[in-house]
């Protein structure tokens, strides 16, 4: 038996290495990784959230569900804009597309 | 030390490997291999957690879709198979130390709850699970209006992703 | 007799009585049970590719109007086996500059990708290598592996055409992965539930009947999912180049080749599985062993029918491919999957017997058979027709075409 606090402290940890992976990484394409590694660590939540406390209720089911789906659709349109930025810059390391800064 | 025990700290240690190596190497194709290995171990906590079905949609729309849709734009927007430069931007220290705070404090937030130590209670038939899944995602006193918006967004995901990735040859249709 | 009736069962459970008597865990015995299922299964599948090669070879050379190998033992059946001995002794060149542990895993994955898939698919009545109640799904998600594999073996060749063939190549199979899916869920909603087994079991009529359309598509997008002819652009051998695996020498080329003849016999395993009632047949529930040998025999006949195909219809571009699966399947596939949902509800809530729920079914199929055949008439007309650039004429020795006048005297 497992108690729920491991799959917790996993999905934060989880969670903070993402965090580490946007704000540290230059690679526009790394960035969006991170934002996938933090999204895999919401979804485990809750599923951890589900079997634990409400197993027989499937809120928490739809709920992740729609967080994958959420996630497809954001990761679709990033990677279209990375390429579109790549295309146009001819670079996707997120400190040379400053354009629009003083 | 029961057997799950053991083998959901296999899993995590695998998970958190990969994970770190996801954002650590320079090789950025590297990096989409240990997050294809990373989402791999997700999918086998799932279905630790009973929850069948939705290691089996981590794998068909993570990895099967998501994870070769970042192979291709790393593909696409590379200078002719080389990497470039250094990989962490120059405050990556402070992006570590925020990391680790929040990981200190979330665990703090968290042990102060009451059922933080919670057992899994005994299920008593999971094949039904899916079914009332099944029928929560298309029944009107249920979740169907989020479901219905769901599927627009996806539509309108991939119209804005096939307008903007489309270049300057015919972006105007 | 319940050793030759119900052969497997039999067999699993005496090993099983064994490990218990030499004081094993109950556990332990059950992992050991399944690896060795799974090895079974997987050494099994990979000698029956030896017979599937001889097999394809000999018929794509009759239906070419040649023999085929006829040298190597009785009629060239032996012929795999100098061919494995060649494989097996080819040096293992590395190309420079390349991912060496992608590069090693590439071909071990693919393999892997189609073994997996026999772990879904009931052999015989309650013989199945895991029973779980969302099967189909999980067909889909060891195909998408198979496609990452190839992706790895582009990637990691360092060879920019091999990069380019791995793109074409998944281009083409995550196309054909929708209208799959969607075909897939055809016999998912006629028997409620997504497990294979349970699809197999409420199979008292095959599924091929109540939906022939369905059966076709499935078969169109599995034979492009596996890159066979007619769809094999990508690794035909009269191409510039021959695709992701240019760099692979050796047995590691030898796992691809494995691989793609398995993929098209196990994705007829599929096709029996979902559409032609697996296991079902006269006498099967009694005698497991029948069971057994009657998959077996629809498994090679599916996979006959994809040997004809193969020797029969010319290879497709890869627009033209492209074109097929996104403007021509995805739409048929998903009518036909709104159509079925819509019928199967009207008739669970009227209460409709078996034969009402076939001829339903089977209307449904034959008019969307109809308005395909209708849309292909109008594309044909609507193409414009090449005028001819030269017109036949009747060339005359200096005579006009007029018969020739009565010799005179």
């Amino acid at each position: 038996m497992i108690p729920l606090s491991w799959y917790l402290i996993l999905a934060a940890a989880l969670f903070c290495l993402g965090l580490f992976g946007v704000l540290a990484r230059k690679n526009a394409v790394a960035i969006l990784m991170g934002i996938e590694l933090m999204l895999n660590a919401v979804i485990i939540n809750l599923i951890a959230f589900w079997r634990y406390l409400k197993p027989d209720q499937v809120n928490a089911l739809v709920f992740a569900l729609i967080v994958f789906a959420v996630s497809a659709a954001e990761v679709a349109v990033g990677l279209a804009l990375v390429i579109s930025i790549y295309r146009r810059r001819g670079t996707v390391a997120a400190d040379e597309i400053d354009l629009m800064k003083w | 030390m029961t057997p799950d025990m053991i083998l959901f700290l296999v899993i995590a240690l695998v998970t958190l490997a990969a994970g770190f190596m996801v954002v650590t190497t320079p090789n950025i194709v590297h990096a989409a291999l240990w997050l294809i290995l990373n989402l791999f171990a997700v999918a086998v906590l799932y279905v630790m957690l009973n929850a069948g079905f939705f290691a089996m949609v981590q794998v068909v729309v993570y990895i099967g879709a998501i994870a070769i849709l970042f192979i291709f734009a790393i593909m696409l927007t590379r200078h002719a198979m080389r990497d470039s430069g250094p990989r962490f931007n120059t405050d990556w220290p402070m992006a570590a130390i925020l990391g680790v705070a929040l990981l200190a404090a979330l665990i703090w937030i968290l042990s102060r709850w009451q059922s933080f130590m919670t057992l899994p209670p005994m299920l008593t038939s999971d094949t039904d699970i899916l079914r009332q899944l099944g029928q929560a995602l298309v029944s009107p006193n249920a979740f169907f209006i989020p479901f219905e918006i769901a599927s627009v967004l996806l539509v309108a995901a991939m119209i804005g992703a096939i307008y903007v990735a489309w270049g300057k040859s015919g972006g105007k249709k | 007799m319940a050793l030759l009736s119900d052969p497997v069962i039999f067999i699993a459970n005496w090993i099983e009585n064994l490990l218990l008597g030499w004081g094993l865990a109950p556990l332990l015995v059950t992992i050991i049970m399944d690896l060795l299922g799974a090895g079974i299964i997987s050494v099994a599948m990979l000698l029956l590719v030896v017979i599937l090669i001889v097999l394809e070879r000999k018929l794509i050379g009759r239906l070419q109007g040649r023999f085929g190998p006829n040298r190597v033992g009785p009629y060239g059946l032996l012929q795999t086996i100098p061919d494995m001995i060649k494989i097996f002794t080819k040096e293992y060149i590395t190309p420079q500059g390349a991912d060496i542990f992608i590069y090693n895993l590439a071909p071990i994955m693919a393999t892997s990708a189609v073994l997996l898939l026999w772990a879904v698919i009931p052999y015989a009545p309650r013989v199945v290598g895991s029973d779980i109640n969302v099967g189909v799904l999980y067909l889909v998600a060891v195909g998408a592996l198979g496609t990452l594999a190839i992706l790895l073996a582009g990637f990691s060749s360092n060879n920019k055409y091999a990069l380019l063939g791995a793109f074409r190549t998944v281009a083409q199979m995550i196309s054909y992965e929708v209208p799959m899916v969607l075909a897939l869920l055809v016999p998912v909603i006629l028997a409620r539930s997504m497990g294979v087994n349970e699809i197999v079991n409420a199979q008292y009529v095959w599924y091929v009947i109540l939906a022939p359309l369905a059966t076709l598509i499935l078969f169109i997008t599995a034979m492009a999912e596996v890159g066979r002819a007619p769809f094999d652009l990508l690794e035909a051998e009269s191409e510039i180049v021959a695709g992701f695996h240019i760099e692979y020498s050796g047995l590691k080329f030898g796992f691809f080749y494995v691989a793609e003849f398995l993929h098209a016999f196990t994705i007829s395993g599929v096709i029996v599985a979902m559409f032609f009632g697996g296991w079902r047949g006269p006498g099967a529930e009694t005698y497991p062993i029948l069971g057994f040998i009657y998959f077996m025999i629809k498994t090679f006949l599916i996979y006959f029918g994809t040997i004809w195909v193969r020797g029969s219809l010319p290879r497709v571009r890869i627009d033209q491919l492209l074109g097929f699966g996104w403007k021509i399947l995805v739409p048929v596939a998903l009518t036909l999957v709104i159509f079925t949902a819509v019928a199967e509800k009207m008739m669970f809530l009227m209460a409709a017997t078996v034969i009402v729920r076939i001829l339903v079914h089977l209307v449904i199929n034959l008019l969307l058979v109809l308005v395909l055949i209708v849309i292909f008439r109008a594309q044909e007309a609507r193409r414009p027709l090449r005028k001819p650039v030269a017109e036949p004429r009747t060339v005359a020795l200096g005579r006009h075409s007029v018969p020739p006048e009565s010799p005179s005297a």
